[in-house]
C-alpha cells in the first residue's frame, strides 16, 4: 500500500469535505484490489486536477450520468478478460445518482452486473454552487429553492433512492452516515462481497452548501441520525436485517435543523415552526417504520 | 487503380449485410459488446446475439443495455480495462451518444462501431442519408463510408487496426448506408477467421484500469493543460491519414480485396467531370459513368472513404486537372443550404493554386430513391457549368415544389 488511505491526502477538498471522508472509508472497505468510476461532480474535481491525482486506485471519470453505464462495462470488460477479484466500485454524488444518473444505474442494476454503487448524498449540487437536486430534503433553502416571501424553500421531501433500488431486486442495499465511519466501512466491505450489484447510500453533510462550521461535519451527520431524519439500516435480499436504534438518545428536528443555514428561515419565518412540524413528521415516520 | 480484386467465386455466399458485418466483428474477437436496438441497426445485433447464445464468440461480454446513451457509456469502462469493445447504432441512438462520442474520442478510447446510416427526426423518417454520421464530424471520431456489402465487412477489421494503432488510439465509425447495405443480400466473401488473426493483433492497449499499477483515467484538465490535449487528438487524426491507407492496402495483401484508402478513383485520370460522393451511391455513379463514357461524356468518380480525417491532400490530387467538380451530399447544414462534403471540399481548395468550380447536390434524403436518371441530369448541368460557368452553387434534388 502507498500510503496509509487509499484516498492520498493534498486534495482540493473544502476543510471538513463531506466526499473526502466517505470516499476514504469507501476505500478502507472495498481495499486496494478495486477499480473506482466517479460520474462528474465535486469529488472527481478536487482528487483530480490534471497532472496531479490523490487515488491511489485505479480510477475512472467519464461523464456525469453514466457511472452506472461504465462500471457495467468495466465489469463485463474484467470478466471477458478472465480478470478475476477485482471489485468494481461507483461513487457518486446524489446529483449523479439519482437525478441524471438515474437511468444508468437502473440499467446496471436490472442487469445484475457485479458491482458496488455508493451514493454520496450532500442532498444539492454543490460543485456547481448548491442548487437543489431530488436528494434535497424538504425545507431546505437552495440556489434553486431559495426560501423567499412566500417559499419555505424546497417543496418536497427526498427521493427514496434506496427504495428505488431495492426494486430491482438488488441483494444488498444500506445506508450510513458520515459520523459512523466503522459502520460505513463495514457496510461498503461487505456489499463488495456480496455477488451482484450492491448499493450504500452515505448521508454526507455539506460544510459549504448546508452553511456550518468546517469542524462540525461529523456533528451535524450524528444529529441526522439521531433525530430520525436519516435512518441507518441494511437490507439483504428484501429484508431489513439490521437498524441503527435511536432509543434514548432521539433528539427533536429542531437541534439538527438549527446547526444549518441552509434551514435558518424557518426560524425566522412566519409559519415557520409549521414547517418544522412537518419535518418532525418526517422524522417520526422514519422511526416508526424502521423501529428505531 | 493499381489494385485488382482477387476474389475467389468458390468462397463467396450470399448473406444480408448485416449478417457480414456481424461475422467480421466476430471474426475480430471482441471482448465486450453493448448495443441498443434501433432501426436500421437492428440486424447487425440481434446476428451478434445469435453468435453469443451459440457460443461462438469466446472471452466475450454482451451487455444489453438501456440506452445508446449507455452503449456507448458501458464500452468507455470496457475498452479502459484493455478489452477490444464493439457497438453498432444509427440515427437518433447516434445523437443519443453525442456527448460520449467526444469522451471516448478524448480519452483515446480505440472503440469501433457500425453506423447504419439514417436520417434523423423530425420528421421521423427511418430510412437512409448521413445526417447522422455527419451531424458528429468533429466528435474526434475517424469516419469511414462503405459502398458495398463486402466493404462494410472488410472495413470492420480494418478500423480496429487503424483505431488501436499507437500512434493513434482514436475510435472509428463504419459507416454503411441504412437499408441498402443493411437489408441487402449480395454475394461477399466473409471475414476469413485465419488472414484476420494475423491481419489484427490482440488489443494490447499501454494504459489500462489495473490495480496493480494504478492509474487516473478522465482527469479533469484546466487551461493550462487542456490545448495539448485537443492538439494531440488532432496530431492523432493526421496520423491515421497514413495509417488509413497502409491498412487499406496491407489488407489488399493479405486478403486480395480493395475498395479504396482514404479515398477511391474510377475513371479519373482524364476526367473533366469529377463526381464526390460517399456511400452506396457509389455504385450507381459508378454505372452512369459507365453508360456516359459510351457517350464520350469525360467523367469520373471520386468516392470519399475517409471523411473524418479529411482528405484533402488526397482529394486535391485528383480534382485539381478537373474542370468541373460535382459534390453529392445526403446531408445538408440547415443555414449553410449545402451538404459538409461540398462544404469541407471547397474549403480545402481555397488557399491553394487549384481553381476549379465545386457545385454541390444535397440529395436522397430520408432514404428518396436516386435513379440513374437522376444523375445523369447532374452531370448535363455540370456540363453546362463547364460552358457558361456556375449559375447554382448548391441546391436540392428532386425536391417536389407541388409539396411546398
Amino acid at each position: 500500500m502507498k500510503s496509509i488511505s487509499l484516498l492520498a491526502p493534498g486534495h482540493r477538498g473544502c476543510a471538513g469535505c463531506c466526499d473526502a471522508m466517505a470516499a476514504k472509508f469507501t476505500l478502507m472497505g472495498a481495499g486496494e484490489d478495486c477499480i473506482v468510476v466517479s460520474p462528474t461532480g465535486c469529488l472527481e474535481v478536487m482528487t483530480t486536477p490534471y497532472p496531479e491525482t490523490s487515488w491511489d486506485v485505479p480510477w475512472i471519470h467519464s461523464l456525469f450520468e453514466n457511472a452506472g453505464a461504465v462500471a457495467s462495462g468495466i465489469e463485463a470488460g474484467l470478466k471477458a478478460l478472465g480478470k478475476q477479484g477485482t471489485k468494481v466500485i461507483a461513487m457518486g454524488g446524489d446529483g449523479a445518482t439519482m437525478d441524471i444518473g438515474l437511468q444508468a444505474l437502473s440499467g446496471a442494476f436490472e442487469r445484475g452486473h457485479n458491482i458496488t454503487y455508493v451514493c454520496i448524498d450532500n442532498e444539492a449540487y454543490m460543485n456547481t454552487g448548491v442548487q437543489r437536486s431530488a436528494a434535497t430534503p424538504y425545507g431546505a433553502s437552495t440556489t434553486t429553492s431559495p426560501a423567499g416571501k412566500v417559499s419555505f424553500g424546497n417543496p418536497r421531501p427526498k427521493k427514496n433512492m434506496p427504495a428505488i433500488i431495492l426494486a430491482h431486486g438488488s441483494p444488498y442495499v444500506a445506508t450510513t452516515s458520515l459520523a459512523y465511519p466503522k459502520d460505513m466501512i463495514a457496510k461498503v466491505k461487505k456489499a463488495t462481497e456480496i455477488e451482484g450489484p450492491t448499493y450504500i447510500h452515505c448521508h454526507a453533510p455539506c460544510t459549504t452548501g448546508w452553511g456550518f462550521d468546517t469542524s462540525k461535519t461529523v456533528e451535524v451527520a450524528r444529529m441526522a441520525v439521531q433525530t430520525g431524519l436519516w435512518p441507518l439500516y441494511e437490507v439483504e435480499d428484501g429484508k431489513v436485517t439490521k437498524v441503527r436504534k435511536i432509543g434514548n438518545n432521539k433528539k427533536p428536528v429542531e437541534e439538527y435543523l438549527k446547526m444549518q443555514r441552509r434551514f435558518k428561515h424557518l426560524f425566522t419565518m412566519e409559519g415557520g415552526a409549521e414547517e418544522i412540524a412537518k419535518i418532525q413528521a418526517i422524522a417520526d415516520k422514519n422511526i416508526e417504520e424502521f423501529g428505531l | 487503380m493499381a489494385h485488382e480484386m482477387k476474389m475467389d467465386k468458390k468462397n463467396m455466399v450470399v448473406v444480408e449485410g448485416s449478417y457480414a458485418v456481424a461475422h467480421a466483428v466476430k471474426t475480430c474477437r471482441p471482448n465486450v459488446i453493448s448495443a441498443y436496438p434501433i432501426t436500421p441497426q437492428t440486424h447487425i445485433v440481434e446476428d451478434l446475439s445469435k453468435f453469443m447464445a451459440d457460443g461462438e464468440i469466446p472471452n466475450c461480454e454482451y451487455i444489453n443495455v438501456e440506452s445508446e446513451f449507455s452503449a456507448l457509456s458501458a464500452l468507455v469502462g470496457s475498452s479502459a480495462v484493455g478489452a477490444r469493445s464493439y457497438s453498432a447504432t444509427t440515427s437518433q441512438g447516434l445523437e443519443l451518444m453525442h456527448e460520449v462520442l467526444f469522451n471516448v474520442a478524448g480519452m483515446r478510447l480505440p472503440i469501433i462501431m457500425t453506423v447504419a446510416n439514417r436520417a434523423v427526426s423530425a420528421p421521423i423518417n427511418i430510412w437512409n442519408d448521413h445526417q447522422d454520421s455527419i451531424s458528429q464530424r468533429d466528435t474526434g471520431w475517424i469516419q469511414l463510408y462503405a459502398e458495398n456489402t463486402q466493404e462494410i465487412s472488410d472495413m470492420t477489421a480494418q478500423a480496429f487496426k487503424i483505431s488501436e494503432d499507437r500512434d493513434i488510439m482514436m475510435p472509428s465509425m463504419t459507416c454503411m448506408d441504412g437499408f441498402i447495405l443493411s437489408h441487402v443480400y449480395e454475394p461477399l466473401v466473409l471475414l476469413e477467421q485465419d488472414i484476420t488473426d494475423e491481419f489484427l493483433p490482440p488489443f494490447r492497449p499501454e494504459r489500462i484500469l489495473d490495480p496493480k499499477n494504478p492509474m487516473t483515467f478522465g482527469a479533469f484538465a484546466d487551461p493550462h493543460f487542456y490545448t495539448e490535449f485537443r492538439y494531440q487528438q488532432e496530431r492523432a487524426m493526421q496520423n491515421s491519414l497514413k495509417k488509413i491507407e497502409d491498412v487499406a492496402n496491407e489488407f489488399y495483401d493479405m486478403y486480395g480485396r480493395y475498395f479504396g484508402g482514404l479515398i477511391d478513383e474510377y475513371q479519373t485520370e482524364d476526367a473533366d467531370i469529377i463526381i464526390m460522393a460517399m456511400g452506396s451511391i457509389i455504385g450507381t455513379i459508378k454505372d452512369v459513368i459507365d453508360h456516359l463514357r459510351e457517350k464520350n461524356v469525360k467523367i469520373g468518380l471520386l468516392k470519399v472513404r475517409a471523411f473524418r480525417p479529411f482528405p484533402a491532400q488526397a482529394i486535391m490530387n485528383v480534382i485539381k486537372d478537373a474542370k468541373v467538380v460535382v459534390v453529392l451530399d445526403k446531408n445538408i447544414s440547415l443555414g449553410m443550404n449545402a451538404g459538409a462534403l461540398f462544404i469541407e471540399t471547397k474549403s480545402v481548395l481555397y488557399n491553394t493554386d487549384i481553381d476549379v468550380p465545386v457545385i454541390g447536390y444535397m440529395i436522397g434524403q430520408g432514404g428518396r430513391d436516386i435513379p440513374m436518371s437522376t444523375i445523369e441530369k447532374i452531370i448535363s448541368d455540370a456540363e453546362e457549368v463547364m460552358r457558361s460557368g456556375i449559375k447554382i452553387e448548391s441546391q436540392f434534388t428532386d425536391l417536389k415544389e407541388e409539396l411546398l
